[in-house]
């Protein structure tokens, strides 16, 4: 698919992970025992052939830029294309926080690249997809924007208000399209992946489509008529990581064997930033059942339901159930942990008892001693 | 170039022999070790951590596993402009293509590599043993003794002198003799195979040693012992800590084994001295509602659904329910069935072993198929092997690699006997 370059979105204005992402946007929050968020799109990104891949990014650049290197690791350090970090900058007039703000300022980025299509993705959700069919979809429609999206009936009412609706006529051609509010009675919505011609993008933020301060929304709206947006009908495992709730249910639905193999066991690797860490080792006294453990971890205590992430130490009589223990953290003797979710560096001192609740699990935030 | 002060050179050719199946489709130093590295990964992961940034590796004996294992040196940070890692394996000259005669000769034939970088000193390494060091400390004695060779040696019991290298060593380190496995060793100091030369030095030695016709070209039996015999300046270097050759069946278990002890074998997980090797990109292992895991080591990819005791598993194995692996090793991407006792047993890589199988049980019987290799409790199955359901091995048994169900004539091989491609002796 060289066709087809990619744009990964870092900023999504409406997720908030509380202590989680407030060190960092929540495309580089730790996910699954070794990944960040925005591995997973990135991965599905390279596993599609896509070998000219931006990431924009404007707040907390740090943590993302140091993840991602020099892309290495996606086999994304070439001469000739390979892995961009830009910038985001705004366009002068406001309200442009929807997927076309941060493109503003990469015009000429867009310009000079050579691919026919652009596939945009806001890098907050968790799945693993092959794009080529969509793609494929788009040219064999000929349609000017093509939105993945999927049936959402495996979310709560409640989730699905955080989801958007879309609405299709005939051929899957969308009538309707809303970001953030979903009717409850209609289940179909976006899964925040778009696939453009990349004339057709710079003529859409070059005003030559629409106005120029419409956001995207707006653009789908207003031109559902005379724009061809089609839907590309999506049905595997997709989670966004929207809130604290869908982040602590979409790690644990890992330990879940179906969906391990859909994401993670899957011949389309996911690739994450290399730590060199060791093998983990389980000592005489280590009772592990259920549960995800990285490399690097030493296990001396009891985990159960629960996930260790690179580098995790649980000393001599710990007890962890249903939590995640993000890298390098340390749970010393006696200490006792349930519905917790620890952030990296996060030391929990001797005989220590954290306790949260299955839908209000307890955040600790990086480098806290408990 | 740029000039280096240390060039490092590791000898890659060793055919491991005495590791059997297990070495017999890949070089010594790329025989998988401890969870998720091969052999040569210490010697590689030492340089760089040594700041050591220039290596040759010489390379001769089935370098195919390890090519593609060391490729440009990137897990190593070796992918350099300036230096870096090379391969430097036999090659054609104009009159005639040789292969490397010994230890020796192998430098011999790249002495034009190591010239340009015009080094001032040389490191040896063996690519073969499993330590953790730091050159630069060695280097520091080197030149602080002024010497023409220093020699890292490393204090062995009385009773186990007999097997290594002897260095005889005067009270100020310095080497007046050098004894290789003597009957009656008057020191416990054996050469670790590791050696800093002053450069122009041993270029010298190496031109001389060429053009002699009574030499094996070795480091060990004919370099060191002529510059002892020219009273050289060398000097015995005392390393302290862990240090094995892994080369027979049981060492090389047992010192995979060490590293599910608490504080015994290398320390991998010391962030300060990591040890690196190419990244299989697995996601981390998974332990099921069934598993159980006590004492061992186990690597990125891996899903248990049985019993794991005090073994080394390595990256992407799966071990079904009600199997029980104990005082065993288990390499990579291997799939164990269920209801599956193993223990104390090497299984290569990429094996299937099915459901209801038995390995490791019964008494010791000596091997039929050579017990020169195979004369521990340790059962061994080569790589990308199928052991049919319902198998029973017994203790000290040896399968090939690339063995089909169609290899067994039997379900039941008993101790001591074995099952290759074109014939048995259960």
């Amino acid at each position: 698919m060289k066709s087809t370059m990619g744009i990964i979105l870092t900023e999504c204005k409406n997720y908030d992970l509380k202590e989680l992402s407030s060190v960092r946007p929540v495309a580089s929050v730790p996910f699954g025992g070794k990944y960040r968020a925005i591995d997973f799109a990135l991965s599905s990104m390279v596993n599609s052939g896509i070998i000219n891949i931006s990431v924009i990014t404007k707040y907390n650049m740090r943590s993302l830029m140091d993840h991602l290197g020099s892309g290495k690791e996606w086999d994304l350090d070439r001469k000739n294309r390979g892995l961009f970090i830009l910038p985001a900058s705004e366009h002068p007039t406001e309200s442009c926080d929807d997927i076309l703000g941060p493109l503003y300022g990469n015009i000429s980025f867009l310009e000079k690249s050579s691919e026919k299509y652009v596939l945009i993705i806001q890098g907050f959700a968790i799945y693993n997809m092959d794009f080529t069919p969509m793609i494929i979809q788009h040219i064999e429609t000929n349609a000017d924007i093509t939105i993945a999206c999927r049936d959402m009936s495996d979310f709560s009412l409640d989730e699905r208000k955080l989801l958007g609706t879309v609405i299709t006529g005939e051929n899957g051609i969308i009538t309707q399209y809303s970001e953030n509010t979903q009717d409850t009675g209609y289940s179909f919505g976006p899964m925040g992946i778009f696939l453009l011609g990349r004339e057709f993008l710079i003529d859409l933020l070059k005003g030559r489509i629409s106005k120029p301060a419409e956001t995207f929304n707006d653009i789908i709206a207003q031109n559902a008529g005379n724009l061809r947006i089609y839907a590309c009908n999506f049905h595997g495992y997709w989670r966004p990581l929207s809130n604290i709730q869908l982040y602590y249910r979409t790690n644990m639905e890992l330990l879940n064997p179906g969906v391990r193999q859909e994401l993670l066991m899957n011949e389309r690797k996911i690739y994450t930033k290399i730590k060199d860490d060791p093998p983990a080792k389980y000592n005489g006294d280590a009772c592990v059942r259920n549960s995800i453990v990285a490399e690097g971890c030493i296990i001396e205590g009891t985990v159960e339901n629960s996930i260790l992430f690179r580098g995790v130490r649980v000393e001599k009589g710990a007890k962890i159930k249903d939590s995640l223990i993000m890298q390098e953290s340390v749970i010393e003797k006696n200490a006792d942990l349930q519905y917790c979710i620890l952030d990296k560096e996060v030391t929990v001192s001797q005989g220590r008892t954290l306790k949260g609740e299955p839908q209000y699990p307890l955040v600790i935030s990086k480098k806290t001693r408990v | 170039m740029a000039q280096k002060e240390i060039v490092a050179l590791i000898l890659a050719g060793g055919q491991g022999s005495r590791l059997g199946v297990l070495a017999e489709n890949v070089a010594k130093p790329a025989v998988p070790f401890g969870g998720k590295y091969r052999i040569i990964d210490f010697a590689l992961s030492n340089c760089i951590n040594s700041g050591i940034d220039t290596v040759g590796v010489l390379t001769q004996y089935q370098p195919f596993e390890l090519n593609k294992h060391i490729g440009i040196g990137r897990p190593w940070d070796l992918d350099r402009m300036n230096g870096g890692i090379t391969i430097l394996a036999p090659y054609m000259k104009t009159e005639k293509g040789e292969w490397y005669a010994g230890t020796a000769d192998a430098v011999f034939q790249n002495i034009h590599y190591v010239d340009e970088m015009s080094p001032r000193y040389v490191i040896i390494l063996s690519g073969d043993h499993i330590y953790k060091m730091d050159y630069n400390d060695m280097l520091e004695y080197h030149k602080e003794k002024h010497a023409d060779a220093t020699i890292s040696v490393i204090d062995v019991p009385m009773e186990e002198a007999g097997r290594y290298g002897i260095m005889n060593t005067n009270r100020d380190g310095s080497i007046y003799e050098f004894e290789e496995k003597p009957e009656n060793p008057k020191s416990t100091l054996a050469s670790m195979g590791i050696y800093i030369f002053t450069w122009d030095m041993l270029r010298e030695y190496l031109i001389n040693d060429h053009l002699k016709s009574d030499t094996s070209h070795d480091f060990g039996k004919d370099i060191i012992p002529a510059m002892l015999k020219d009273k050289k300046r060398m000097f015995a270097y005392k390393f302290r800590g862990y240090w094995r050759d892994a080369g027979t069946i049981s060492s090389y278990w047992e010192s995979n084994l060490n590293l599910t002890e608490k504080n015994s074998g290398p320390d991998i997980y010391d962030p300060c001295w990591k040890i690196y090797s190419p990244d299989p990109a697995y996601p981390p292992h998974f332990v099921s509602d069934t598993g159980k895991v006590e004492k061992s080591v186990i690597a990125d990819g891996c899903t248990i659904h049985g019993t794991v005791k005090n073994s080394v598993i390595f990256p992407g194995v799966t071990v079904n329910a009600g199997s029980v692996i104990e005082d065993s090793i288990i390499m990579s991407d291997t799939l164990i069935g269920c209801n599956t006792e193993i223990c104390c047993s090497i299984i290569g890589e990429n094996c299937v072993i099915g459901n209801e199988v038995k390995c490791g049980v019964g008494e010791f019987a000596e091997n039929t198929y050579n017990p020169r290799i195979y004369n521990s409790n340790i059962t061994v199955v080569g790589s990308n092997t199928i052991i049919p359901n319902n198998t029973v091995l017994g203790k000290n048994v040896v399968i090939g690699s690339f063995i089909t169900p169609h290899d067994f004539e039997t379900h039941y091989i008993t101790s001591g006997g074995y099952v290759m491609k074109g014939g048995s002796n259960p």
